[in-house]
């Protein structure tokens, strides 16, 4: 941890001590300054370099709470009830980690493309907006104070409609897909806003640790139960919780192909985060309409959409869109390790948001290079990409695998702990929807298999069918990035500690005393 | 019976409002008036805040130099012991202001995307894009 002493000595205690404000702060003020720096390239070494410092802050963060400590840093000194806290424990530690080292790889991997689907003079705007993006889903993660959630969820979320929009360049459809996203998502936000200020009502504070206190005492009256509902059903928008995900498949497939990488590993994971957060320390699990919820609401319609939006995924001829469905199904796997209300499934539900994260980044990393290389946008296009584009195929295919939780990958892990945690609770039929979700995972991976390994690529007119076919190159940035999540997903098979160890540690002090 | 529907007068404004704007945003097809809805939607909220910050006789939150201004209580309500002032939560207030912006920005996007689709579209009526987006998805397939 040289790097981390390094930065530390640098600041002479200060920087360490201002660590969870800078990690917010950082990307949010660079965000401005990107826009200024005009010139496309510069604007992106700018993003990696501050993506590469905000990870920095990010691990000494996760440094600090790695033995179940948290920390409350209070906003310019001001004391918890009236002033802004913002809360780091196990838990969001993990999600700040997540969200910095995939804006780092993204943006890594994302130069090449940008290059090519973005106009050159929007460059600077376009890295401005995702280092926003960036700081707003860090906000939400480490904001304790619960209308700041609000307006970090609308920072984040702003700045993704807009750069949806920006793969219009690529495909007009990004367009509807962002406008749809922009109706759904401020329903979302407004519900989640309304439900802070119903909280707000019946506590008369808004910090998430106060709420939490006062609520402990009662079961709660009407309000608090109308701002528990209005609070999970906006957040399940913003999590695509079925059956609130259609916004999500359009916005994935048709986004510039950097940012359907960052969102499908961050952009739902933080929401879920979020409804974690509301759901096991704001409110309390026990109290019998949160039960009730978990029962007959989070674990049925997490069921259906492990299993409905994995028939869709394998009907899908667009290879993106075919990710997209099946990340709705995922999310069914984390709402429903969730819905156990126990610390077993709840590790087993941020086990699979963590392994999730790293093979689905891969999976759209390797779709969007295949794009880069051959213009590749279907399933039947991947035809013989085994022989033209090897790497990224074998990628392809690892990330896959693990996607349909085939043992020796991360997958595997997640999706056993969260079988061991559903028969705890003794669900047998959780684990049949389990399983017939996995069994359509192998349809739809299967097929993108098939079609790279099993079918010869097309052959140019010109060329014979004897002809060696042609391998295209990608960029080696790239593919550092695409390899970095794909070896990931196999090195979190054999070592899951630091993923397993922080899921656990963050479920003990959620169902323990609500971790704030 | 009537003093609860008259007491709770702006509840009854502000449930109209929400649910007239979730209305527009589901029952047109056309995509400014659902910004309009959108914006008519979050309009209730502000007005949530704004009704909830409201103390029962409480005076506007402004400092007036009186002797005596007041310790904070459970309920963020001003209540001076000796003078019995009571002011009205000034926090809804700013929590509300920040929300405006949010809601200002969400519809100047909305708005510029609009612009974007009836140039790509040529067309702002919901059910007119949906039949170009199924032809483009009937030609590639």
């Amino acid at each position: 941890m040289n790097f981390i002493e390094m930065i530390t000595n640098a600041g002479g205690g200060h920087l360490l001590a201002n660590a969870p404000a800078l990690v917010v702060a950082i990307p949010l003020i660079a965000g401005a300054v990107a826009v200024v720096l005009g010139h496309g390239k510069l604007a992106w070494v700018w993003s990696v370099l501050i993506a590469l410092v905000t990870f920095g802050f990010s691990l000494i963060l996760l440094q600090s709470v790695l033995g179940g400590e948290t920390i409350t840093y209070a906003m310019g000194n001001w004391p918890a009830p009236l002033g802004i806290t913002y809360h780091i424990d196990a838990l969001n530690a993990l999600l700040i980690s997540l969200v910095s080292a995939m804006a780092l790889l993204a943006l890594l991997y994302g130069w090449p493309m940008v290059e090519r689907e973005i106009d050159p003079k929007k460059h600077a705007m376009f890295f401005g907006t995702f280092l926003l993006c960036v700081g707003g889903l860090i906000g939400v993660a480490i904001a304790g104070d619960a209308f700041n959630v609000f307006v970090f969820l609308e920072v984040s979320s702003i700045s993704t409609y807009v750069l949806v929009a920006m793969g219009a360049q690529k495909n007009r459809q990004a367009l509807t897909a962002s406008f749809n996203y922009l109706i759904l998502g401020t329903i979302g936000a407004t519900f989640f806003v309304i439900g802070v200020g119903l909280l707000y009502m019946a506590t008369g504070t808004l910090n998430m640790a106060d709420i939490s206190r006062i609520l402990a005492d009662s079961e709660g009256n009407r309000v608090v139960r109308a701002a528990f509902a209005f609070i999970v059903i906006g957040l399940g928008l913003k999590t695509a919780m079925f059956p609130l995900h259609t916004w999500l498949p359009n916005a994935y497939t048709f986004s510039p192909s950097m940012i359907g990488v960052f969102l499908a590993s961050t952009a739902t994971k933080v929401a879920f985060y979020i409804l974690i957060r509301f759901l096991f320390s704001v409110f309390h699990a026990g109290a019998s309409f949160e039960t009730a919820m978990f029962d007959f609401v989070l674990a049925p319609m997490a069921m259906v959409a492990m299993i409905v939006c994995s028939v869709q995924a394998s009907f899908q001829s667009d290879v993106r869109r075919l990710l997209a469905y099946s990340s709705v199904a995922q999310v069914g796997y984390m709402l429903l390790g969730l819905s156990l209300g126990t610390a077993a499934g709840l590790a087993a539900g941020l086990l699979h948001m963590f392994n999730h994260a790293l093979m689905k980044g891969a999976l759209f990393m390797a779709v969007g290079l295949a794009g880069l290389g051959l213009g590749i946008t279907r399933v039947n296009e991947l035809r013989g990409l085994g022989k033209t584009m090897p790497l990224v195929a074998a990628g392809l295919t690892v990330a896959g695998l693990s996607l349909i939780g085939v043992p020796l990958t991360a997958g595997f892990i997640s999706k056993y702990y969260l079988v061991i945690a559903v028969l705890e609770r003794g669900w047998w039929w959780a684990v049949v929807a389990i399983v017939v979700s996995s069994v359509l995972a192998i349809f739809y991976v299967g097929r993108m298999i098939e079609a790279m390994y099993l079918q010869n690529p097309p052959t140019p007119s010109a060329a014979h069918e004897s002809d060696p076919p042609i391998q295209v190159r990608s960029p080696v940035l790239s593919m550092a990035a695409l390899y970095v999540l794909v070896i990931g997903s196999v090195w979190f098979f054999f070592d899951p500690s630091l993923p397993k160890g922080l899921a656990d540690t963050a479920a003990g002090l959620l169902i323990g005393g609500g971790g704030l | 019976m009537v003093d609860f529907i008259v007491g709770h007068f702006n509840y009854w404004v502000i449930i109209t409002l929400m649910m007239t704007g979730l209305y527009v945003i589901i029952s047109t097809g056309n995509l400014v008036k659902k910004l309009v809805g959108l914006g008519v939607f979050q309009t209730s909220v502000f007005q949530l805040y704004i009704t909830l910050s409201k103390v029962a006789g409480g005076r506007p939150p402004i400092f007036d130099k009186l002797p005596g201004y007041g310790t904070e209580t459970k309920y963020g309500a001003a209540v001076d012991p000796l003078l019995g002032v009571i002011y009205s939560n000034p926090l809804p207030h700013v929590l509300i202001l920040t929300a405006i912006v949010v809601g200002v920005s969400t519809l100047a996007v909305g708005l510029a995307l609009v612009v974007r689709i009836r140039e790509a579209y040529g067309s702002i009526e919901g059910d007119d894009i949906d039949e170009a987006e199924y032809k483009i998805e009937i030609a590639s397939s």
